[in-house]
């Protein structure tokens, strides 16, 4: 474990920063009173999110829950630079984000991957399609395969693979740029229920071996409890924040936490959040 | 986690230890057999009754001529009639290059903009419903009396489905992929020659299949109206004097010629894009 974890484990569990900590935790994402307005063909104005502000750190792994159409995808969507806010900023390093950038990747739901390149040739694409191919990009993409589990899949296709096995290559595509965000829309939601659980640790692991900032969206309150260091909870209609609520729990995690009471309490609390009950 | 939590590998393997054995290789042939065996089978019983009919009703050569019949009289005609199946080809090849030449730009067209489709769209409908056959010979007097009314009307007949099919493929790519090329900041010639065209080559087969197998029907319609050779133009001659078997027999090529043809598209489909000819997708 790297010292940045050892610090963000000590951090977490009393709810308080030490002066020191604190000089060490650079901003990276900065959301201020963003708000997204889709217009349908015939004029309507859907509110997807409404007046949205959020910091994310530097190397914080922070998840997005709330109920379909809270506008989760949206901010993911946001952070990307796939869409434009209609309202307020959205800034990664204090730049506002009006494209796609290099240095964020995307995980999507479905794997995506391109079903006429090998595994290897799927997880060099970002690179080949940004013309940053250099020697060593194979070498990479070979090693973060076998990081993920998917050492000796390189020359296969994705159809030959299992869908778990297609989401751990979409994973290492998004990674292969070594990008200081990752974000990542559901990327367990297609998989079946251990298959997910096991994924879940998996991206912890190399969340461990190489910190980035990770924006999680999920529907599955405990995988958020579970990975994050701050979970936030949206509400519907429009989009906006509930509570950001730390998880006071310490890493490295294991499945064993979930049975805990602070796990448990703080679950309840983000679904009494969503349903209300 | 290493591969032993892939499900997937074992799975490919497991069969392997039922490929012995006699009741699997029986069932083997069996399925082999169905394949091969059932079709052609049919096709020859077919051909017997067909032959058996005619000689016992003895029905007359200009209704229905016997199989061996149609044989005779073509192999005995052979060099000409090859002569005729040679220029067809052309007429098919030509009209079938000219379509594709003309339909992938106008593929990309359709789907570059809503604009560019509304405007080009009911154009393209136009071409098609009026009647090829009436259009013909007055493609002659405009084209004049060569090769190139007849490559004309191969090629309207031919490219309006393989239009279609581009512009199917082009546009059924998943949304995801077209976000996931974006976040890579391709610009709109990556995104169309990276993403969108690979995508669309299962569907532009399906639409070069279609467009192959109206070509040579195209080819026979310009035949009919305006040709000293060719396939069309010896049934016509044939027919006119009554040479039905002769008649029968560039049927009987023509239609050879429209399975290879389709089969060679196929086959070029399978060995250039492996991956493409394993999806089961039919278009146009």
């Amino acid at each position: 474990m790297n010292t940045a974890l050892k610090a963000r484990a000590s951090q977490v569990p009393g709810h308080t920063t030490t002066p020191s900590l604190e000089a060490q935790d650079v901003t990276s994402i900065n959301i201020t009173n963003a708000s997204k307005i889709f217009q349908s063909w015939d004029g309507d104005e859907i509110v997807a999110l409404e007046d949205v502000s959020l910091d994310i750190k530097e190397n914080e792994f922070v998840s997005l829950v709330g109920p379909s159409g809270c506008g989760k995808s949206t901010m993911l969507r946001l952070l990307a630079g796939l869409i434009l806010p209609t309202g307020g900023s959205v800034e990664i390093d204090g730049t506002p984000v009006n494209e796609p950038r290099k240095e964020t990747g995307i995980v999507f739901q479905k794997a995506t991957l391109l079903p006429w390149k090998t595994i290897i040739d799927n997880v060099l694409f970002p690179l080949s399609v940004m013309r940053e191919m250099k020697p060593d990009s194979e070498q990479t993409a070979h090693d973060l395969l076998s990081l993920a589990g998917l050492g000796g899949f390189e020359k296969k296709y994705p159809d030959e693979l299992s869908g778990g096995m297609q989401q751990r290559a979409a994973i290492c595509r998004a990674l292969v740029h070594d990008p200081e965000i990752l974000l990542m829309d559901e990327p367990f939601g297609a998989l079946d229920a251990l298959t997910r659980e096991e994924m879940a640790l998996e991206l912890l692991r190399i969340w461990t071996e190489r910190p980035k900032t990770i924006v999680f969206v999920t529907h599955s309150i405990p995988e958020a409890v579970l990975m994050s260091d701050r979970v936030v909870v949206m509400s519907a209609r429009p989009g906006r924040i509930l509570e950001i609520i730390d998880v006071p729990i310490e890493r490295p995690r294991t499945f064993e936490v979930e049975a805990r009471n602070d796990f448990q309490k703080c679950a309840q609390h983000i679904r009494h959040l969503i349903t209300g009950k | 986690m290493t591969s032993k939590n892939a499900p997937s590998t074992s799975a490919i393997s497991s069969p392997a230890s039922n490929k012995s054995g006699l009741a699997y290789q029986l069932r083997r042939i069996w399925h082999v057999g169905q394949d091969v065996v059932l079709p052609v089978g049919t096709f020859i019983a077919l051909l017997l009754f067909w032959e058996f009919c005619v000689r016992v009703f003895e029905i007359p050569i200009y209704l229905l001529p016997a199989p061996s019949l149609i044989y005779a009289e073509t192999a005995a005609e052979w060099s000409i009639v090859w002569g005729h199946t040679m220029a067809t080809l052309v007429t098919v090849l030509l009209g079938f290059g000219l379509s594709i030449i003309i339909s992938l730009p106008l593929g990309f067209a359709l789907t570059s903009s809503r604009h560019v489709s509304n405007a080009i769209y009911p154009l393209l409908v136009l071409t098609q419903s009026i009647p090829k056959v009436a259009l013909a010979p007055i493609l002659v007097i405009a084209l004049g009396a060569n090769e190139l009314p007849r490559v004309a009307v191969t090629f309207l007949v031919a490219f309006f489905p393989l239009v279609i099919a581009i512009a199917t493929g082009l546009l059924s790519v998943p949304a995801d992929l077209i976000e996931l090329s974006r976040s890579y900041k391709t610009n709109r010639l990556q995104e169309l020659l990276r993403i969108r065209v690979p995508y669309a080559i299962p569907f532009i087969f399906s639409g070069l299949k279609a467009a192959i197998a109206l070509a040579v029907v195209g080819a026979v319609v310009g035949e009919f109206v305006t040709s000293d050779r060719g396939l069309g133009y010896l049934i016509q001659t044939s027919t006119a004097f009554f040479r039905m078997p002769l008649a029968f027999g560039a049927m009987v090529l023509l239609s050879i010629m429209g399975i290879v043809l389709f089969q060679i598209v196929g086959i070029a489909e399978r060995i250039l894009f492996p991956w493409s000819s394993s999806k089961q997708v039919f278009a146009g």
